[in-house]
């Protein structure tokens, strides 16, 4: 007599079938993640070993899939910005500004001088948040523990000053169709004037620790070498084109709000590997540090939010827009398309982390499986983002 | 032969910069917070759940319009209004008297809702109710400390939060959360 025996479990789901079937002979087949700590969050990467040398990569998306660009169909267009806060948890505010300037593209509204300069300083900090917890997470896939402890003592007091005008502490929903939703408040200004000199006494800190530390720099260096053909067949943008030497910053080449009128640097790096993209994001902090001083000094009085701006029940008028902001990973595009009804008839959303992502697979063959995981964590990969 | 050597000098070095700044911090004073013994002082300016504002009489500025539940993203309000009084037999009279002369009668209802009941859990305090109030009568708590045991818990009637507030009712542990205490 046999006895049935399920071995459903064995054999994978689609995607290791699929993958399976143009499998080298005697390789190993891996699934790193979807519960992996070094994917920070719920990606999947299916992997084609041969010993320790990564043959194919294949990752595979969805697991936080949600469907934020159909619950943009489902609301009206004020009602859709606090979606734009959980979309990235790393830099919620350039999602905010994305959306909120798409729609103030199409529906033709100007923003008072003081709420683009408001914009420009959170937008900012939460840039320096986000590269600061990207370097507190990626030092900790390399194995060094305590670098996260002093990033996230500064990245306390960027919250504390964020918190003021938002109200809240990560998922931000402070931007508002027509300007910002509160006024920073003299308190905050004074703190964010404190904030300047103190973070830059320590970003020599962060480098006599980490950066110039010798255990770092033959762990990354000469690893994940992206060269710029594969950037822009890729899409690639952010960081991570600009440690393979493209200088592009949507701030620059499309430019938005008050950026033409501030005086900053595009920091790139030459060395393609992932030490470069480690470089330029060191070097982003301290401009974006000059771009809030200079902000904080030509910031105008006056309004923060237009007269008459629009209400939850606004219907955006008929049209399409673009709209393009810089954020911590790369370019965040929203594209708004009304036909004049009560919901937005379509919004799509571009996440610089999916095109990041997407050169991976082309990225990480041939290098050995403990490299892949450091290229992976200098994409600087925020799944909620790629997924949306 | 001697740049490797140099090399290897300035490597080790890298090292000992790192070790000097552990070691300073080392000494530092802590900058993190006991927190059951002692709670952190930045919450002022945090946003927890909703909260009705009282008037000068204690009862809630709200007037019932529904404006906050019409713009709310998530639905998570309902204004419950409260209906009209049932007329006294003299008031009825005179209510009759004024429909004979043409007089449009006087709405008597009060404006205050009945019950304002406030879903928490699907609330994601994004403040556009706040910002659609015509009367203000809308604010945030600073409580960051809320917890409970169950769904309900979160199930908030405003109205009656605003009356355990005023101290006029008894306390109700889940209604009324309590904020920081700086010291147990």
């Amino acid at each position: 007599m046999t006895t049935y025996q399920n071995n459903d479990h064995l054999a994978g789901d689609f995607y290791t079938q699929n993958f399976a079937k143009t499998a080298g002979e005697g390789n190993l087949i891996l699934n790193l993640g979807p519960q992996h700590p070094s994917t920070h969050g719920v990606l999947r990467v299916v992997v084609e070993l041969d010993g320790e040398y990564i043959m194919r990569a294949e990752p595979v998306l969805g697991y936080l899939h949600r469907m934020h660009e159909k619950m943009a169909e489902v609301k009206t267009a004020a009602q859709f910005i606090p979606n734009m806060g959980r979309v990235d948890y790393g830099h919620a505010l350039g999602w905010n500004w994305a959306f909120v300037g798409a729609a103030e593209l199409v529906g033709g509204i100007e923003v008072p001088e003081r709420a683009e300069y408001i914009r420009v300083i959170t937008c900012e900090l939460n840039r320096i948040a986000s590269h600061l917890l990207w370097w507190g997470a990626y030092l900790l896939d390399l194995g060094a523990f305590t670098p996260i402890m002093y990033a996230f003592d500064d990245r306390e007091k960027i919250l504390d000053i964020l918190q003021d005008p938002t109200g809240s502490r990560l998922t931000y929903s402070y931007y508002r169709i027509g300007g910002v939703a509160k006024d920073l408040s003299a308190d905050c200004i004074r703190r964010i004037q404190e904030f300047i000199p103190w973070f830059r006494s320590r970003l020599p800190m962060y480098k006599d620790l980490v950066s110039d530390n010798i255990i770092l720099r033959k762990r990354i260096e000469d690893i994940g070498v992206i060269e710029q053909e594969v950037c822009r067949r890729f899409g690639a943008t952010g960081p991570v084109a600009r440690g393979s030497g493209i200088k592009y910053d949507v701030r620059r080449a499309q430019p938005y709000s008050v950026y033409p009128k501030l005086d900053f640097e595009i920091p790139t790096s030459n060395l393609k590997c992932a030490r470069g993209r480690y470089d330029v994001r060191m070097a982003e902090m301290e401009q974006s540090l000059r771009i809030i001083e200079q902000a904080l000094e030509m910031m105008p009085e006056g309004e923060v939010l237009v007269k008459g701006a629009p209400k939850p029940s606004w219907k955006v008028p008929k049209g399409e827009g673009y709209f393009a902001v810089e954020g911590a990973r790369g370019k965040i595009g929203a594209y708004v398309v009304s036909d004049g009804g009560k919901n937005i008839y379509r919004t799509k959303l571009r996440a610089p982390g999916y095109c990041n992502l997407s050169l991976f697979a082309e990225v990480s063959q041939g290098t050995i499986l403990a490299d892949a995981v450091a290229i992976l964590g200098s994409l600087d990969l925020i799944i909620p983002e790629i997924d949306r | 032969m001697i740049k490797e050597a140099l090399n290897t000098v300035s490597d080790l070095w890298s090292l000992m910069v790192g070790l000097r700044v552990t070691k300073d911090y080392f000494r530092a004073p802590q900058v993190t917070v006991r927190y059951p013994w002692k709670a952190v002082s930045n919450i002022a300016t945090y946003k927890g759940h909703l909260e009705l504002v009282g008037g000068k009489t204690g009862k809630p500025k709200c007037i019932s319009c529904g404006m906050c539940a019409l713009a709310c993203p998530s639905n998570c309000l309902t204004v419950v209004k409260r209906k009209p009084p049932k007329p006294t037999p003299e008031e009825e009279q005179a209510l009759a008297e004024a429909k004979a002369k043409g007089e449009k009668p006087k709405d008597k209802t009060p404006k205050d809702p009945e019950k304002f009941i406030y879903d928490f859990t699907l609330c994601s305090l994004c403040g556009t109710c706040m910002e659609n109030c015509p009367v203000g009568a809308l604010d945030f708590t600073g409580s960051a400390y809320l917890a409970g045991y169950s769904r309900e818990d979160f199930h908030f009637d405003l109205v009656q939060l605003l009356k355990n507030q005023a101290g006029l009712e008894g306390m109700d542990a889940s209604a009324a959360p309590e904020t920081g205490q700086s010291e147990a």
